[in-house]
């Protein structure tokens, strides 16, 4: 498999703080890829840079084998790569219908969108349902949906999620990853950011361990949720 | 219609002060008692309509010191005592419209007589009917209150306050006759409520107005006006378009009105493009005046006035494109470093320059003569229609028969100037351009993150909603004949800004609703010289915490200052209820 995402020695800081140190970690094309660890890790930093939020101190990150470091975040998706932020972020005052117009924003004028809307509306029917509602009356749940399928829009060929699982009940968050693993099954890539380790891991092909702003621990997502430091750090065994 | 569930009234009770509470058991009626003095309060009102309210014989206009007509204010107390009396069937659901009915009678005879008295020199002055117009407003204020707290205390559950009835509207014919008649009833109203020259007249007139409004607005009036209007948009544009163009032939040759209602459509015009910036984008632009200075000076520049230090003319459309795109570059110019900062510092920026110009303007004597300004600037043409000689904005015309004045003429381009800024906003805020500005207003990080790119697009709406002012810009140095620096003052940009806010943010209706209460009113308000901006301000708090959504909010605006509220009347409404929806939720969520 080649690899569609490559971070090689990435280091962020707010500051005088060091958020993350010298990080590498690569994301092959088809795969699901996880980054756990606690809070403060650096996980949502690590995404934040990727997708051109942040600026780098140093290290390189390539997507699709083209350098992606100092592009401004709006060139960033345009070249394939949707970001689903932490808390969700949808335009609360906007409809579900025109987040998803935005979503689709990097396609541009006058073209089609039918396919792709279409695409999430089988994803997630309440989305159809709901097409003509305010996103800020949806529920957590449902604004996690329209995130997704927001991001989904723009079709992209890795898509990146920072902690879906956030606030949700444990019946929508078992839905949500769900809906992940479905996602790969069509061809997306996924980079998934959690706390929640045991769903993370075992959705995944390949996890990465972060702690303090760096990787402590690589492997595939079976191996990792065996590993006797991950299960008594993050699972409370 | 499912009741209420007492312990919501509880808890709304339950939260109100001790005082009130007193207040409340103190001025309580009984049933019967309150029909009684109800009763008692709407003779009284029609008695005191029809009884001299001053008695002196000088100053106070009107005919406020006869009998047996309802000259003057007293006029104005004839449609609420109406709408109070058939209030009277509707209880206990009419009891907020009655209450605010009532108070509108309440400020008609307080206005007046505190008028009376101010002029005649003490209370003496007042004669028996505006005491007994008093006393009736407050009874009738009194009962329907009553009635209100009741309600509030969850002892009567059946009378929930109206206005969120559904919509129902008749068929599609009676619709459009319904526009039809209302649109030309808009018209007559408009033109008399110009007449009405006495302060004492317009105040109770507002009073009036404003209350039975209100009244009419609790029991759902405006939710249906604006469905119907909604449903028949097209229609409701096209007449009310022919209303402003017949406009011009009520007003016998009398150019007065018209000035007035050129400025307002000006800075109508200049609100509508602040409306993208403020409204649509979210860009908070306190030096916008400056870029409407710069249209009305380039513009005064170009038209070879008689005090001016460029002499040349170009013809007005060039002109009108000239001003447009220097305020645009000038926008772009300013923006184009600020628009990276966010929230408050552009705000702080753009107050800044605001100042700048208008400083710079005062100094630069060799092209603006300083605080002089250009003046004696020449009436428009432009090529006429209908033959070689081209048509001059100064020359009065006489059409079917109907002398117009030559105001009549810049009122028909300011009719133009704002229609056109009305498709160019109602096109841009529904486009791909208009939902990456709305996405910017949201949260400027999601949008950059969905690949819009924030400096561009905030650029281009600060940059078009520039030249939209500078275009209006054009039109108004023509309209005023000069342009002077202190024309552009931080408060014009206020003013601007208050009219788009007050109007309703991000609608068209609202902008020229707004610049009409702003450039308007004070023409009105004239008698009041020195406290007129006081009353202004006082008005405006008012407004703000009563309607923070504007006068003529859009609808997503409203729903979301209006959310709670709403969310309840829905479920109150559908006769589903809160309970079923609870109900169902547990089924959904067991089986997922």
């Amino acid at each position: 498999m080649t690899e569609l995402l490559q971070v090689r020695g990435l280091s962020v800081r707010y500051g005088m703080i060091e958020a993350v140190k010298d990080v590498s970690f690569a994301v092959s094309e088809g795969a699901i890829v996880s980054l756990v660890g606690a809070n403060g890790a650096g996980k949502t930093t690590i995404l934040r840079t990727i997708s051109g939020l942040l600026p780098p101190v140093a290290g390189e990150v390539f997507f699709a084998d083209q350098p992606l470091a100092h592009l401004p975040a709006h060139e960033i998706v345009a070249s394939g790569l949707a970001h689903v932020p932490e808390g969700r972020r949808v335009f609360p005052r906007m409809t579900v219908r025109e987040n998803l117009d935005l979503g689709a924003f990097v396609c541009g004028q006058g073209n089609n969108i039918d396919a792709d809307l279409e695409r999430v509306h089988t994803l997630f029917p309440i989305l159809a349902e709901r097409a003509g509602q305010k996103a800020g009356t949806l529920s957590g749940g449902e604004q996690q949906m329209l995130a997704i399928a927001r991001a989904l829009m723009s079709r992209p060929r890795l898509l990146m999620l920072d902690e879906p699982s956030m606030g949700l009940a444990p019946l929508i968050t078992q839905r949500i990853f769900d809906i992940v693993a479905e996602l790969r099954e069509q061809g997306t890539t996924v980079l998934l950011v959690e706390q929640n380790a045991q769903a993370a891991l075992s959705l995944a092909d390949k996890g990465y361990v972060l702690e303090s702003g760096s990787v402590v621990l690589v492997g595939t997502g079976a191996d990792l949720l065996m590993n006797e430091d991950v299960r008594k750090a993050y699972l409370a065994e | 219609m499912t009741p209420v569930p007492p312990s919501a009234s509880h808890l709304t009770s339950r939260h109100k002060t001790n005082w009130s509470e007193m207040w409340r058991s103190v001025l309580r009626l009984s049933g019967r008692w309150r029909f009684v003095l109800g009763i008692a309060g709407a003779l009284f009102v029609w008695t005191a309509a029809f009884s001299p309210w001053a008695s002196f014989a000088f100053g106070y206009p009107g005919k406020m010191t006869l009998s047996g007509f309802p000259g003057g204010a007293r006029v104005y107390l004839l449609p609420l005592l109406l709408l109070v009396s058939l209030l009277f069937f509707t209880l206990p659901v009419g009891a907020t419209a009655g209450v605010r009915a009532a108070l509108g009678l309440l400020f008609i005879a307080g206005y007046n007589f505190i008028a009376i008295s101010w002029e005649g020199d003490g209370v003496d002055a007042v004669a028996w009917g505006a005491w007994i117009a008093l006393l009736g407003s407050l009874l009738l204020l009194w009962a329907f209150a009553s009635f209100l707290w009741e309600e509030a205390d969850g002892r009567s559950l059946s009378g929930q306050t109206a206005g969120h009835t559904a919509v129902k509207l008749p068929d599609p014919i009676w619709q459009m006759l319904l526009v039809f008649g209302g649109v030309p009833a808009l018209l007559i109203c408009f033109v008399y409520a110009l007449d009405v020259e006495e302060s004492s007249r317009f105040v109770s007139l507002i009073c009036c107005l404003g209350a039975g409004s209100a009244a009419l607005s609790s029991l759902g009036f405006f939710n249906w006006t604006s469905e119907l209007l909604a449903r028949q948009r097209t229609f409701a544009v096209i007449l009310l378009l022919i209303a402003a163009l017949v406009f011009p032939f009520t007003q016998d040759g009398n150019g007065y009105w018209l000035r007035v209602l050129i400025s307002v459509g000006v800075f109508a015009s200049a609100a509508i493009g602040l409306n993208i910036v403020v409204g649509l984008t979210g860009l908070l632009d306190l030096g916008y005046i400056a870029f409407f200075g710069i249209g009305a000076y380039v513009s005064a520049l170009l038209s070879d006035a008689d005090f001016t230090t460029v002499h040349v003319r170009v013809p007005f459309l060039l002109v009108l494109l000239i001003g447009a795109t220097v305020a645009g570059l000038v926008g772009i110019f300013v923006g184009a470093p600020t628009l990276r900062l966010r929230g408050d510092y552009l705000a702080i920026v753009t107050l800044g320059f605001g100042e700048i110009f208008r400083i710079t303007m005062n100094n630069w004597n060799g092209l603006t003569r300083g605080p002089n300004g250009i003046a004696g600037i020449s009436d428009l043409e432009i090529p006429s229609l209908f033959g070689s000689t081209p048509l001059n904005f100064g020359d009065a015309h006489e059409v079917f028969g109907v002398s117009l004045p030559n105001f009549a003429n810049y009122y028909f381009l300011c009719i133009f100037l704002f229609i056109g800024m009305a498709i160019l906003f109602s096109r841009l805020g529904n486009s791909r351009i208009g939902r990456a500005w709305m996405a910017i207003r949201e949260d400027e990080i999601a949008a950059s993150s969905m690949g819009v790119n924030p400096v561009r697009f905030k650029l281009l709406s600060f940059a078009l909603g520039a030249s939209m002012a500078g275009a209006a810009g054009t039109v108004s140095a023509h309209v005023t004949q000069q342009v002077s620096p202190d024309s552009f003052t931080f408060m014009e940009s206020i003013l601007l800004l208050a009219a788009v806010v007050l109007g309703g943010m991000g609608t068209i209706p609202g902008a020229l609703l707004g610049a009409g209460v702003f450039y308007l009113l004070p023409e009105k308000l004239r008698a009041f010289q020195d406290v007129r901006m006081l009353m202004f301000g006082a008005a405006l708090i008012i407004m703000m915490r009563y309607r923070p959504e504007g006068l003529i909010p859009n609808r997503r605006r409203k729903a979301e200052f209006r959310e709670e509220k709403s969310r309840f009347s829905a479920g109150f409404l559908k006769g589903t209820g809160e309970l079923d929806l609870m109900q169902q939720n547990p089924v959904q969520e067991g089986g997922t």
